[in-house]
């Protein structure tokens, strides 16, 4: 057991650091929030050059030969000046399901300029009534000679407003909520068919809701094997809860030092309300739930590759949880103990409530990770 | 980034389970399988049982009898032990003034004292806490005066002095100064039970044992000798000392333990014509409870991965007993709640009460201690806002 970082990675997640204080301080969210895209494509390059966006990705394709350690160390230091760009889903989303299950001619033609930060990836997994259900789907992909036609609409596509390549799940065979019979397809932006809507969430990211009008692809375009993406699309969800628990990480640790400050500065009563025990227990208890969560997004990066479904889906789902029920309380405490200044748009606190609230909901919520795990077939064993 | 153990580290593991298997007696054996709580007998027949073994005390240097395990190994150890549910050893001895000894006593004191605590041959209790002297401890008021004759004359109470009915020896905190600093007229003593003027008279918990004892002083005679270190030291000693093993204080063995047994009477209770693991709102509060346990599970790995690489325990170790504590009392929480009427006594009544579940509710009222002693949750959020925070004070 060793939980400290290689030489590697602490230079990693050294310049990281650096660069969210110089180039990427929070005060940065609220100016790209009013962009389309919601990010910025020369912070991306430089990403790209100073070799982030390869950290996970072998060298055949212009990685740096690590796995998602890496990208969640990168993650969480995002995560404390909430950085616009989309690493999560362009990198540890896309980037990995593209690595792990594309084949050579896709991973050649894809992940390098991706890597280069030249451009991005989007996964859109998600419709309007799958919940959080990978194979409930009910866009079609039809053979069409040698090709497919998909139809459908998929729901809250991280970075699908800016991506330039979507991989989009279709179902091949089937009913709507089989297991079997879901595929995953390369849709090139500007796609005859593919109409983008963008929509702002409530963190100010933006996402897209896509519509897929017979969009056709060929047979080059498939992911893994035609019907079998339940596997591929698991995989994925994993490493977008994997990512979320080290972004969030990150926050919560950004909350509890502005929050240490805030107590520290403020004065009421003549005394720094820092002195106050109930407000000291309360730092206490948020500062509790960012070690766990610290420990549990550890926790996470080393599952996230674990192709095992019973082992990573244990891991994962109990990070998940950790990651809402401890980032709740910590964000939420956050606004508490900065009173009134802490329910403005103008203060940091609030922004990191809403990520932290956007991160909850994606790849799984509480609830349905407590409802995965206990359903595992290791819950019940040796009992 | 690494979380596995190595293979020496699987195969000690997979030695000690073997271990504790072969040496348990079986009367033991059949209420370890059953999570039942043991009495002191019981857990001196254990101790000597360990003792051979050269386990009784892990973390004590190879000097004096520790067996040379390093930090991982002495944590896969005490892991094994809580997931067999063997008897907990008394902590007084091996735990506080055995290494205290070690660590400030003289030579005499640690050839007297040391081999004793190691085999099991002498008992020994805590005297810290006064009626009026609880998490506020430094204020203690035993007093010990000197005699003239290089003895000192005890005179004040102790309380929460658990089993001293058994014990031989008592280490006590006393007032050797009342002039300056509270904390700087305090002296650790090492006093014999027997000493004319020293009685313990044990109460009854809320669980409805015998766990604890008042015990007082009436002009206790106890000599020079028995004084660890310097006079006047004694609070800085018993300080040096808090934080010892912290990662045992997390008790993750022994939740995951009781989560077996959770399982296990979840799936024994029929409720509706099902078993309670069966019903969605039991199956998702046993879930959430395991999800806990392994999210501070993480946290005490950490810990114990910084102590084996030389590290001073990080912030993370701070939160074990806090965390630690609050879920050993949510286990029987829901534990009583799984037993429904089961619950509502601790007699078992023409054997109405499962063999599994007898000793919960005794045990489940007694946890209620477990967020008080060892410093109770509130004082160490208090510590925790002040030193590892950096709060300001009043």
């Amino acid at each position: 057991m060793d939980f400290t970082l290689n030489d590697d990675q602490k230079m990693l997640v050294d310049t990281v650091t650096n660069f969210t204080k110089r180039e990427s301080p929070v005060e940065r969210v609220r100016k790209i929030r009013e962009s389309n895209v919601g990010w910025d494509k020369n912070m991306w390059r430089k990403m790209g050059e100073l070799g982030w966006l390869g950290v996970c990705f072998p060298e055949e394709v212009g990685g740096t030969g690590g796995n998602f350690i890496e990208a969640a160390l990168v993650l969480e230091r995002l995560g404390t000046t909430l950085v616009p760009e989309p690493y999560g889903p362009s990198v540890a989303v896309a980037g990995l399901t593209l690595s792990n299950y594309g084949t050579a001619e896709q991973k050649e033609k894809y992940l390098p300029p991706m890597i280069e930060g030249k451009t991005s990836l989007a996964l859109a997994y998600l419709e309007k009534n799958s919940r959080y259900d990978v194979t409930h789907v009910e866009t079609r992909a039809e053979k069409s000679g040698g090709d497919y036609k998909i139809t459908g609409k998929k729901a809250w596509v991280l970075n699908g407003q800016a991506a330039d390549q979507i991989l989009v799940s279709a179902r091949t065979s089937g009913g709507p909520r089989d297991r079997d019979g879901v595929s995953v397809f390369v849709v090139e932006r500007g796609a005859p068919g593919l109409k983008v809507k963008t929509v702002e969430c409530m963190d100010s990211h933006k996402a897209a809701l896509i519509e897929l009008e017979g969009v056709t692809v060929g047979k080059g375009a498939l992911v893994g094997q035609e019907g079998g993406a339940r596997e591929i699309l698991e995989r994925a969800q994993d490493y977008g809860a994997a990512a979320a628990c080290a972004e969030g990480s990150g926050i919560n640790q950004a909350t509890l030092a502005m929050t240490r400050d805030y107590l520290c500065e403020r004065e009421q009563f003549s005394v720094k309300i820092g002195t106050f025990q109930a407000l000291q227990h309360r730092l206490v208890d948020m500062f509790v739930e960012v070690e766990l969560c610290k420990g549990t997004s550890i926790l996470a990066m080393i599952s996230a590759d674990n192709p095992d479904p019973v082992e990573r889906k244990r891991s994962i789902s109990t990070a998940k949880k950790q990651l809402s029920k401890g980032g709740f309380l910590v964000t939420r405490q956050g606004i508490q103990l900065h009173g009134g200044i802490g329910v403005t748009d103008e203060h940091n606190v609030g922004l990191y409530f809403k990520r932290m609230q956007i991160l909850n909901g994606l790849y799984g919520d509480e609830e349905h990770h407590v409802d995965r795990f206990m359903n595992l077939p290791s819950f019940v064993q040796n009992v | 980034m690494d979380l596995s153990f190595t293979p020496e580290q699987l195969k000690f593991r997979d030695d000690v389970r073997q271990w504790i298997q072969s040496a348990m007696p079986p009367a033991i054996k059949e209420k370890a399988a059953l999570d039942r709580s043991f009495d002191h007998d019981e857990q001196m027949e254990w101790h000597k049982i360990l003792y051979k073994k050269g386990w009784v005390a892990p973390h004590w240097p190879k000097e004096v009898g520790g067996p040379g395990l390093d930090v991982t190994e002495r944590f896969i150890l005490s892991e094994e032990l809580e997931l067999a549910s063997a008897p907990t050893l008394s902590p007084f001895g091996l735990g506080m003034v055995g290494p205290l000894i070690i660590q400030f006593g003289s030579k005499a004191q640690k050839e007297r004292f040391l081999p004793k605590i190691l085999s099991g041959e002498e008992v020994w209790c805590q005297g810290y806490s006064e009626p009026n002297a609880g998490s506020d401890l430094a204020s203690l008021k035993l007093r010990a005066e000197p005699d003239g004759k290089g003895n000192y004359v005890m005179n004040g109470q102790k309380t929460w002095t658990t089993y001293a009915q058994y014990a031989d020896w008592i280490f006590v905190l006393a007032r050797t100064d009342a002039s300056g600093k509270k904390q700087n007229g305090i002296s650790f003593f090492l006093v014999d039970m027997k000493t004319p003027g020293v009685v313990a008279k044990p109460f009854l918990t809320t669980g409805n044992t015998l766990a604890f004892c008042e015990t007082w002083f009436e002009n206790a005679v106890v000599p020079g000798e028995n004084i660890v270190g310097e006079l006047n030291m004694g609070w800085t000693y018993a300080k040096a000392l808090l934080g010892h093993e912290r990662t045992l204080v997390a008790a993750v063995g022994r939740s995951t333990r009781q989560l077996l047994r959770i399982k296990r009477i979840a799936k024994d209770t029929i409720i509706d014509g099902k078993p309670a693991i069966e019903h969605q709102g039991y199956r998702a509060r046993i879930a959430r409870l395991e999800m806990d346990l392994e999210a501070l599970r993480m946290s005490s790995y950490r810990t114990v991965a910084g102590a084996q690489l030389g590290k001073a325990p990080g912030p993370e170790s701070s939160i074990l007993k806090l965390r630690g504590t609050e879920i050993q009392q949510a286990a029987f929480e829901l534990l009583m709640d799984l037993m429904g009427q089961d619950a509502l006594s601790w007699f078992n009544p023409e054997g109405t009460i499962p063999p599994r579940e007898e000793s919960v509710a005794s045990e489940h009222n007694y946890i209620r201690a477990a967020t008080i002693y060892a410093g109770s949750n509130e004082i160490q959020k208090n510590i925790i806002a002040k030193m590892i925070l950096g709060l300001p004070g009043t």
